[in-house]
């Protein structure tokens, strides 16, 4: 399927124009890729908003798309890199298991939902459920989240220049949220804690791979109270 | 699902085109919604009139009845546009229900027409002629049915007051409850379905003095469920989605137009997309734009 990409030059990426070509070869073709391919930078035109644009890449690839995307843009990434260089819809990056997604804009509701792993890095807001039961992946924005974030997360760290919407880290498992600005309100059984040294460092480490200039003293860390039903020894008996 | 397409033009060299955008922004939303698609459209009207938009059985002719009550009339497909000197509307409703019974009075205002039927969204806006049509503002959707069956009348806009519809994404859950209270207030309604009870509400607020605004902020208190509203009025364009925002939206202002779209991809062809002010409405806030009538 590749043969037929319109290529500029050799050593060009390679141009996939979605006005002119169909999304499923689009992803069929990146998902075809072998972990040693050569063709290892691709651009995608015209997505106009489309849904699950580059998902499911298992190839250590550049895709930069330019312009806003729909919903589940870079899910169950593994390994990629994948920028998009306009706003993206529903469920960005979700499920990514490995890799980095940055979106250049906006990001819309449940950003990196349930993913294991990589880096998500959002230059602007992301709206309510950022973060909703992640699994072990860093989240960088830049802005402001919306209202759930974090909701069952259950490890990786969830990192926020801007502000909090109401009921941030309900229901928190493992995972650490690290807030700049202010929360609205915080969810069942999450709480503030206080930040160790090496928290610091790995927050510090964090922002600098997220590109974002901002000093991790100026961050408070928000953790599991671990007082719901779970988290009580006395409850294992109930199975 | 649902998908829900609404369009309010602050510079009027769009005004022709209006109909065309919106029947595009409908026709990209018919996998959100492919039972049922309708919309509001608001144009120019003639001082003293009030323009009846009427729905009948295919054969009906809206041609005689018009000529029997020396009016004007507009017809398209199985609705028509009946333009009636506002001092005899009155008469002419009482005239349809006691000898044209089969004649549904679909909508009223002074500039509001309005349009809905079953099938996918490009073959309703086709049957009616949308792309053609002109006007300030325009709000559509296209329907997945869920709390009513799949017809007409089910299909939205609804409107529930003169030059007021609105749309909805999503199902409340006190519905049968909020219309036993509205109809002790003298509101009536025409089917069971959950979205005309969100337009009777706001209906009754409007005549009861409010604003648009004022009338959706009272509606967050009210209704209870999942919505994306989009509101029309003579000369208000309103935006309300439940605090939980679960159904989407997006929303692109420039300065010549407000437009909201189910996804952005309804407003990907919009002229001057590229320079919007792209965002997401935010939960349980009101937004509301208003022209000078």
């Amino acid at each position: 399927m590749s043969a037929a990409l319109p290529r500029i030059a050799a050593a060009d990426p390679a141009i996939f124009d979605l006005a002119a070509a169909e999304l499923r070869d689009l992803n069929a073709t990146l998902q075809a890729l072998p972990p040693d391919t050569n063709e290892t930078a691709w651009t995608v035109l015209n997505p106009r908003g489309a849904h699950a644009v580059a998902v499911g890449i298992t190839a250590p690839v550049a895709v930069t798309i330019e312009g806003h995307v729909g919903y589940y843009c870079a899910g169950m990434n593994s390994g990629a890199s994948i920028t998009i260089n306009g706003n993206a819809g529903t469920g960005v990056a979700e499920n990514m298991m490995s890799g980095t997604v940055h979106v250049r804009g906006d990001a819309s509701q449940s950003a990196g939902a349930t993913a294991h792993g990589g880096l998500l890095i959002i230059d602007g807001n992301a709206s309510a459920r950022c973060g909703i039961s992640m699994k072990g992946v860093d989240i960088v924005v830049k802005g402001s989240v919306g209202h759930m974030s974090a909701f069952m997360a259950q490890s990786g760290n969830l990192v926020i220049l801007g502000d909090a919407g109401e009921a941030l880290g309900d229901s928190l498992y493992e995972a650490k949220l690290f807030v700049r600005g202010s929360v609205a309100s915080l969810g069942a059984d999450c709480e503030e804690k206080p930040m160790t040294p090496e928290q610091k460092s790995e927050l510090t480490e964090l922002l600098r791979r997220a590109g974002a200039s901002a000093d991790a003293n100026h961050f408070r860390l928000y953790g599991s109270a671990r007082s719901l039903y779970h988290f009580h020894v006395d409850n294992a008996g109930a199975y | 699902m649902c998908g829900i397409a609404g369009l309010f033009l602050k510079n009027s060299s769009l005004e022709r085109e209006l109909g065309a955008l919106t029947s595009a922004m409908l026709t990209v939303l018919t996998d959100r919604g492919p039972d049922s698609a309708g919309f509001a459209i608001y144009g120019a009207g003639n001082p003293g009139e009030v323009k009846l938009t009427l729905r009948a059985p295919a054969s009906f002719d809206f041609e005689a009845l018009a000529a029997g009550l020396d009016l004007a009339v507009k017809v398209r497909d199985d609705h028509a546009v009946l333009a009636v000197p506002a001092a005899v509307e009155a008469e002419v409703r009482d005239f349809l229900a006691r000898y044209h019974p089969m004649v549904a009075v679909v909508a009223s205002g002074a500039s509001m027409e309005l349009f809905k039927g079953v099938g996918l969204p490009a073959d309703v806006c086709g049957r009616f002629g949308l792309a053609g049509m002109s006007g300030s503002h325009a709000i559509g959707h296209t329907r997945m049915a869920t709390e009513s069956a799949v017809t007409t009348q089910g299909a939205h806009p609804f409107s529930t007051g003169p030059d007021q519809c609105l749309v909805h994404n999503g199902s409340l859950s006190n519905h049968n409850d909020i219309r036993r209270r509205l109809i002790r207030e003298q509101m009536t309604f025409e089917t069971q379905n959950d979205t005309e009870v969100a337009a009777g509400y706001l209906s009754w607020k409007l005549r009861s003095g409010a604003r648009l605004d004022e009338a959706l902020t009272s509606a967050l208190d009210t209704l209870d469920g999942f919505y994306t509203f989009v509101v029309g009025t003579e000369t208000g364009f309103g935006v309300l989605r439940d605090p939980v925002a679960c159904k989407p939206a997006v929303m692109a202002e420039t300065d010549d137009y407000v437009a909201f779209g189910s996804e952005y991809r309804a407003l990907v062809d919009l002229p001057g997309i590229s320079n919007a002010h792209l965002f997401e409405p935010e939960p349980a806030k009101v937004y509301f734009w208003e022209r000078q009538a």
